[in-house]
């Protein structure tokens, strides 16, 4: 890559400058314990009837998570069985997704999907989860997918849809990773055009893009895993 | 009249396409057409792009005018398809990065 995708970092002072995504994605998954934490011991104590009344963290996640992200799962799901039954994995990627996202907003951290590695891991782990799932839910069965409407188009079929399918895991790591570099890219080329005010704009616009790049992942994800495992035909 | 005026144009354009100018820039070094091939490019693909999402825009806000107590379902699969329409931006800025690179 040019040199105008680096930067400088905290951990250039510590010098451990080849581990930085590690220790970016080290950074929210920790985060993320804390505040699951937190939001699990307020949620079933003594005091989980009555909801707190200012706008907390465990609020936030409260509302993330059951208001948003059930009910988009139930709308693309069908029914909020199938939906909680994949909530855990598709929600702990949005979360990760977005405060991975989010932590490359403040200057001099490094977000861990801003490496290729890390986003081409998520993308791995749905492709995988959803061919499992499509096999645990036809057997063999689900080769049939691959075989198109009829049969004696089958050969043509076979090599679109595993073209088509190996396309996906691709795409979903290299959207991620190439909208996180090019939107700090574009923040770090404004701030040294005008280093007062504009770059606030573009910090805007990194905090819309984590979050909207972190949910169209997540949608894609949902998608594919009921495309896999639906069965109208 | 329009047409005269449009094959004019077109035929202007061909010859500024094909004038020694721009034949010299191709013929030079192999970084002159690294650099156009960048610019052009990234140029390209977020003019598609921007088509794209302009449509996309038009038949959203148009529904939204028609219906609008169904913004909020209107509103989620306007932002997927922003979202999808510009990833295939993207990828064209991940050629034009590797492009540039190379200079």
């Amino acid at each position: 890559m040019s040199a105008a995708l680096e930067h400088a970092q905290w951990t250039e002072l510590i010098g451990v400058n080849q581990y930085d995504h590690i220790i970016g994605s080290g950074i929210v998954v920790l985060f993320l314990i804390l505040v699951s934490l937190k939001v699990r011991a307020k949620t079933t104590g003594d005091s989980s009837l009555i909801p707190s009344s200012k706008f907390s963290l465990s609020n936030l996640f409260e509302f993330l998570t059951l208001d948003f992200l059930l009910k988009l799962l139930t709308d693309i799901f069908g029914t909020e069985e199938k939906a909680k039954k994949y909530l855990p994995l598709l929600g702990g990627s949005f979360f990760f997704i977005f405060f991975s996202n989010l932590l490359g907003v403040f200057p001099g951290f490094y977000p861990a999907t801003q490496n290729l590695n890390s986003t081409l891991a998520c993308a791995t782990v749905i492709f995988v989860t959803y061919n499992y799932m499509g096999f645990k839910e036809h057997g063999v069965g689900y080769l049939k997918h691959f075989m198109g409407p009829v049969i004696y188009l089958a050969p043509l079929m076979i090599i679109i849809e595993v073209i088509s399918h190996l396309v996906r895991p691709a795409s979903l790591s290299l959207r991620l990773f190439w909208n996180m570099t090019g939107d700090h890219l574009v923040l770090q080329i404004f701030s040294n055009l005008t280093p007062y005010v504009v770059p606030a704009i573009f910090i805007g616009l990194g905090v819309f893009v984590s979050f909207l790049q972190a949910f169209i992942f997540t949608i894609l994800s949902s998608i594919y895993i009921s495309l896999s495992t639906s069965h109208d035909h | 009249m329009r047409n005269f005026s449009l094959f004019a144009f077109s035929m202007l354009a061909v010859m500024f396409l094909l004038s020694p100018e721009v034949y010299a820039a191709a013929s030079g070094d192999a970084v002159s057409g690294l650099a156009l091939g960048a610019g052009l490019g990234i140029g390209i693909a977020a003019a598609g792009g921007a088509i794209a999402q302009g449509k996309t825009m038009d038949a959203a806000l148009n529904a939204i005018g028609r219906n609008p107590g169904a913004a909020g379902q209107i509103q989620t699969p306007m932002i997927i398809g922003l979202a999808l329409i510009e990833s295939l931006v993207i990828y064209a800025l991940a050629i034009t990065f590797l492009l540039q690179s190379k200079i």
